[in-house]
């Protein structure tokens, strides 16, 4: 069964309908790549699919239960309401790191917030923290940054702000990871740094889902691909079927101007 | 009838106790006041969001010593229950005016964070109260120690408004001597008080903001 499902959601701002109906499914450890050219809706799209907007009608669902169904109006609990979002993390574009806090205490102070509401914490709350902050580390070595643990974002590179907030998504062991354009804010010299760090994820058979504009990268990443135009989905397939033998002249289009370039 | 250089001191520093308990008065309940009231200005329920407004444009717009009559005459004047402490009457005066001050000053700060920061603790399962605590605020203190210290600094100078209803702080206490002695420069002198304070301030906000200087963003 799909860990994924979306099933015909719409989403409008105002007048202007930017989602106008997407459906696609995504096989567990599988990784997505969604392309389109910009305002065609993939931000919406992992906007609504994360809960940070809401969308005004359809289906989703991760691993089996709806975590958005516009059919129903039954009322979600604080407590279901966290889980759904847990069970999915996102990688923003612009990182958006707490300035506040270390590299480390960036990755685990959700984690550390979470935990207080174990029964055993009041007992075990040094041993708790502690373990957090090995896995911390651990995530902090895998993205290559573990001498970089007790930095504060504004002394890290772009590229490393955002393995650090890779790693922060990791540590809430989501289900599905999502990155919208994590390269975009990143200077062309960077960008290796964190498609290296997606492709091992993908190597990991972590299942993930990025809205990119490097298709070399998504060609090779990617299991499935999906083509975004103006709020619909326009083309799905393998990269194989998308990139070499795409069906729609708007994909047709969209890869040659990519290609040219 | 004379006085003498330290007898001057002592007359002054009298008066210097209640400058000091308005200023920590005000800055004890304006501080935490102001909180509520920025919220109520950003409230998303318009009628809230437009009393709150309308309120600190009032307070924001009109002279402190104006306020300070109103809340020791009105009482009186409409109710026949005057202020018996002269002194609770200039602290309420004060208290409410510096909070709309600071309540516009935590408003720009918390506006001035990008909405990432909030989607960002909502994305990795965190309530809007635990953002607000654990990501929100600090950053929010960082950005408005500067405008603060201002702030708080003209607090120390606006003290000195509590004699337009005869509280008796430092300059009213130096008039007293201009009239008892016939002594002009203790009025004068009273400068090197509020110039102490100040550079008191100055200093510590100095320190505080070198201290939250160890990130930037
Ligand atoms: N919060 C919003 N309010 C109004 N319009 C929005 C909002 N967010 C996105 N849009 C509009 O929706 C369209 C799709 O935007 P977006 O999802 O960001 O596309 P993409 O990520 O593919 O570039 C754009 O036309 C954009 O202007
Ligand atoms: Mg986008």
């Amino acid at each position: 069964m799909a860990i994924l499902e979306v099933k015909d959601l719409k989403k409008s701002f105002g007048k202007t309908e930017v989602l106008k109906g997407i459906s696609f499914s995504l096989e567990e450890k599988n990784v997505l790549a969604i392309i389109g050219s910009s305002g065609s809706g993939k931000t919406t799209l992992l906007r609504c699919i994360n809960m940070l907007e809401t969308a005004d009608s359809g289906l989703i669902t991760v691993d089996g239960s709806a975590i958005f169904d516009g059919d129903s109006d039954e009322k979600l609990t604080a407590q279901q309401k966290l889980e759904n979002q847990l069970k999915i993390g996102l990688v923003f574009q612009s990182f958006n790191l707490f300035p506040q806090y270390t590299a480390l205490e960036n990755v685990t102070l959700a984690v550390k917030a979470h935990a207080k509401s174990r029964p055993d914490f009041k007992e075990n709350h040094k041993a708790i923290y502690k373990e957090i902050d090995e896995l911390g580390m651990s995530l902090l070595k895998k993205v290559g940054l573990e001498n970089k643990a007790n930095n504060y974002p504004c002394q890290l590179s772009g590229g490393q702000q955002q393995r650090v907030s890779i790693a922060r998504a990791m540590a809430l062991n989501p289900k599905i990871l999502f990155f919208d354009e994590p390269t975009s804010a990143l200077d062309p010299e960077l960008t290796g740094e964190i498609l290296k760090v997606i492709k091992s994820l993908a190597a990991e058979k972590m299942t993930m889902v990025i809205v990119t504009h490097e298709m070399a990268f998504a060609r090779e990443a990617a299991d499935r691909i999906i083509f975004m135009d103006n709020g619909v989905i326009e083309e799905e397939g393998t990269p194989e079927e998308v990139f070499d033998h795409p069906k729609s002249e708007r994909t047709k289009a969209f890869i040659a101007g990519y290609t040219e370039v | 009838m004379s006085i003498d250089f330290i007898g001057v001191n002592l007359q002054l520093l009298d008066g210097f106790k209640y400058t000091l308990i308005l200023f920590f008065a005000t800055l004890a309940a304006a501080i935490p006041l102001g909180l509520p009231i920025a919220f109520g200005s950003m409230s998303r329920f318009k009628p809230i969001r437009l009393i709150t407004r309308a309120f600190v444009w009032v307070i924001r717009g009109t002279p402190l010593m104006l306020q300070v009559m109103v809340v020791f005459y009105v009482p009186g004047l409409l109710f026949g229950m005057p202020f018996k402490s002269r002194m609770a009457a200039v602290i309420i005066a004060f208290i409410i005016n510096y909070a709309a001050y600071f309540s516009e000053i935590y408003r720009g700060g918390i506006e001035s964070i990008p909405v990432g920061q909030y989607e960002a603790g909502q994305v990795l399962g965190l309530t809007k109260t635990q953002t607000f605590f654990k990501v929100i605020l600090f950053q929010v203190i960082k950005r408005i120690v500067a405008p603060m210290s201002n702030e708080i600094i003209t607090l120390v100078k606006d003290t000195s408004l509590a004699r337009v209803i005869a509280v008796g702080e430092l300059i009213m206490a130096a008039q007293d001597i201009v009239s008892v002695y016939g002594l002009l420069w203790p009025l004068f002198y009273t400068a090197i008080f509020y110039l102490i304070f100040c550079g008191v301030l100055t200093l510590l906000f100095g320190k505080l903001e070198k201290k939250l200087d160890y990130y930037r963003g």
